[in-house]
């Protein structure tokens, strides 16, 4: 049986979310020139809520899209499981703008370059910064994070968990646990 | 969430409604693609798809280039009357020399039925069938549901009406094929001559009374009329056939308000389809051209996007 231990729970994302909305506002003085990009799935979640409390903190709109980064995918060719093809959904010009780059995640880095390649095929934003909920370590490319709800350490051998309401359907929590075997 | 498990596109009879739902919904994403602008993704970089066209065809052939091209795939095209095979070598002959080069999928029209179907067995590359002879035309079909799926939602119970020379037609025999799988209802209308034999047995209307088939539709769909069926003897004449049967936006009014107005292309306008309804507010024929190439990106893209053996 593999050993689960619960890191978050749903009072935890909140506070990490909203201290998050208040960094970005922080470092971008304000939300005159910045938008919210998540990629799916889970990231499209916490850029809808980093909106929410954006827009409640300043009481201006800000412009929020979801990306899918399955073609831009390095082991498209390795994997015999084909991932799904969403669409990207973003209706408004990033060129120009600070883009925030949203995911649930943070662990070798490669989805986070996969949709750097995305995101400059619509446009030229003038930065891209990136805000995870779980910074896990393992860096298999030289990326970072500019906004972090949790650092955690883990072993490869683990996994790391993210459950959100509107994505899974049940509270929201993150869990470390032994990664199950194939 | 279903996965395409299947390495060949040679024919829509065995695919599933799932996988039909899989094209349409990664067909979506690539619609987008093409919409940008920067119409390219690295999904297939590195992959060479080779465009085998032994029987002319500009539309089916520039698309499936265009779209293995915004996949970042390398496209190779080989035109039967610039190839070998007037000089004798056989077609699998041909592809086997293709596959030699490496080669990761082909794409294969023909004009005899069967030949994607040879060249699936003699070979191991995956096979594309862009249209074999009277059998089929599987991404046409796909194009098609696609089409209709976006404007009318699902089609269970859609009546979908399909209007000309059945008896030559592959995009009829897929389209019948794919339609049913997702649950339309649908009728054939032509002349009897036109008609092949024991259609109905595939669980589709049969008329040759216009009017009849256009009552009520929601999709209407002409196909082309071959001239030179004129002088095969199937047809007493041209002008007969537009009597009974030419699209025009008078029959079309039998129709519902909303029905979709489909052709494959090319058309001959004033043939089987008046120009006013090619060109009318109904008409879809350019979006399917559009579409084309978001299906046959998705095809490529779940034939090839994936480790091969």
């Amino acid at each position: 049986m593999p050993t689960a231990q619960k890191i978050m729970d749903p009072d935890q994302v909140r506070r990490a979310l909203t201290r998050i909305a208040h960094e970005i506002l922080e470092r971008n003085k304000g939300v005159e020139d910045i938008c919210l990009v998540g990629i799916r799935t889970r990231g499209a979640v916490l850029a809808a809520r980093l909106k929410r409390a954006i827009e409640q903190i300043e009481g201006k709109p800000v412009n929020c899209g979801i990306l899918d980064i399955n073609l831009y995918r390095d082991d498209l060719t390795l994997i015999s499981h084909q991932p799904a093809v969403r669409e990207t959904l973003i209706d408004f010009d990033i060129t120009g703008k600070a883009v925030i780059l949203v995911d649930d995640v943070l662990f070798t880095g490669r989805t986070i370059r996969a949709a750097l390649d995305a995101l400059v095929d619509l446009g030229r934003p003038s930065c891209i910064q990136l805000a995870v909920l779980i910074d896990r370590g393992h860096r298999e490319l030289p990326i970072r994070a500019d906004f972090v709800g949790k650092n955690i350490p883990t072993a490869r051998t683990q996994d790391v968990r993210v459950r959100l309401v509107e994505s899974d359907g049940v509270d929201d929590d993150v869990v470390v646990e032994e990664r199950r075997s194939v | 969430m279903t996965e395409w498990t299947q390495k060949h596109l040679l024919d829509l009879d065995d695919v599933s409604r799932d996988e039909i739902e899989l094209v349409i919904e990664t067909a979506r994403s690539f619609k987008e693609v093409s919409a940008r602008e920067v119409k390219k993704v690295p999904a297939l970089r590195g992959k060479t798809v080779a465009l085998l066209f032994f029987e002319p065809s500009t539309r089916t052939r520039v698309s499936f280039e265009l779209a293995a091209k915004r996949l970042s795939a390398d496209t190779l095209s080989i035109a039967a009357s610039a190839s070998s095979v007037t000089k004798g070598e056989s077609v699998l002959d041909t592809a086997l020399n293709i596959e030699a080069m490496n080669v990761d999928a082909m794409v294969v029209r023909h004009q005899a039925s069967g030949v994607p179907q040879i060249l699936a067995q003699g070979t191991k590359t995956v096979i594309i069938n862009a249209g074999d002879g009277c059998r089929a035309h599987p991404t046409q079909a796909l194009l098609d549901v696609f089409t209709m799926v976006d404007k009318l939602g699902p089609l269970d119970g859609k009546k979908v009406v399909i209007v000309g020379d059945i008896l030559h037609s592959r995009v009829a025999r897929s389209n019948i094929s794919a339609l049913l799988t997702m649950g339309a209802h649908v009728v054939v209308c032509g002349p009897s001559t036109l008609m092949p034999c024991g259609v109905e047995g595939l669980g589709v209307e049969v008329t040759t009374r216009i009017d009849r088939a256009l009552d009520g539709a929601d999709v209407v769909m002409a196909l082309r009329m071959q001239k030179e069926r004129q002088n095969e003897l199937f047809l007493p004449s041209i002008t007969e056939y537009i009597r009974e049967f030419c699209i025009t936006s008078e029959r079309l009014k039998k129709a519902r308000p909303t029905a979709l107005v489909m052709h494959p292309g090319p058309t001959n306008r004033g043939v089987e389809i008046a120009a006013d309804v090619a060109d009318g507010a109904q008409s879809v024929i350019l979006e399917q051209v559009t579409n084309g190439i978001a299906v046959r990106m998705a095809v490529l893209y779940l034939l090839l996007g994936r480790k091969t053996e």
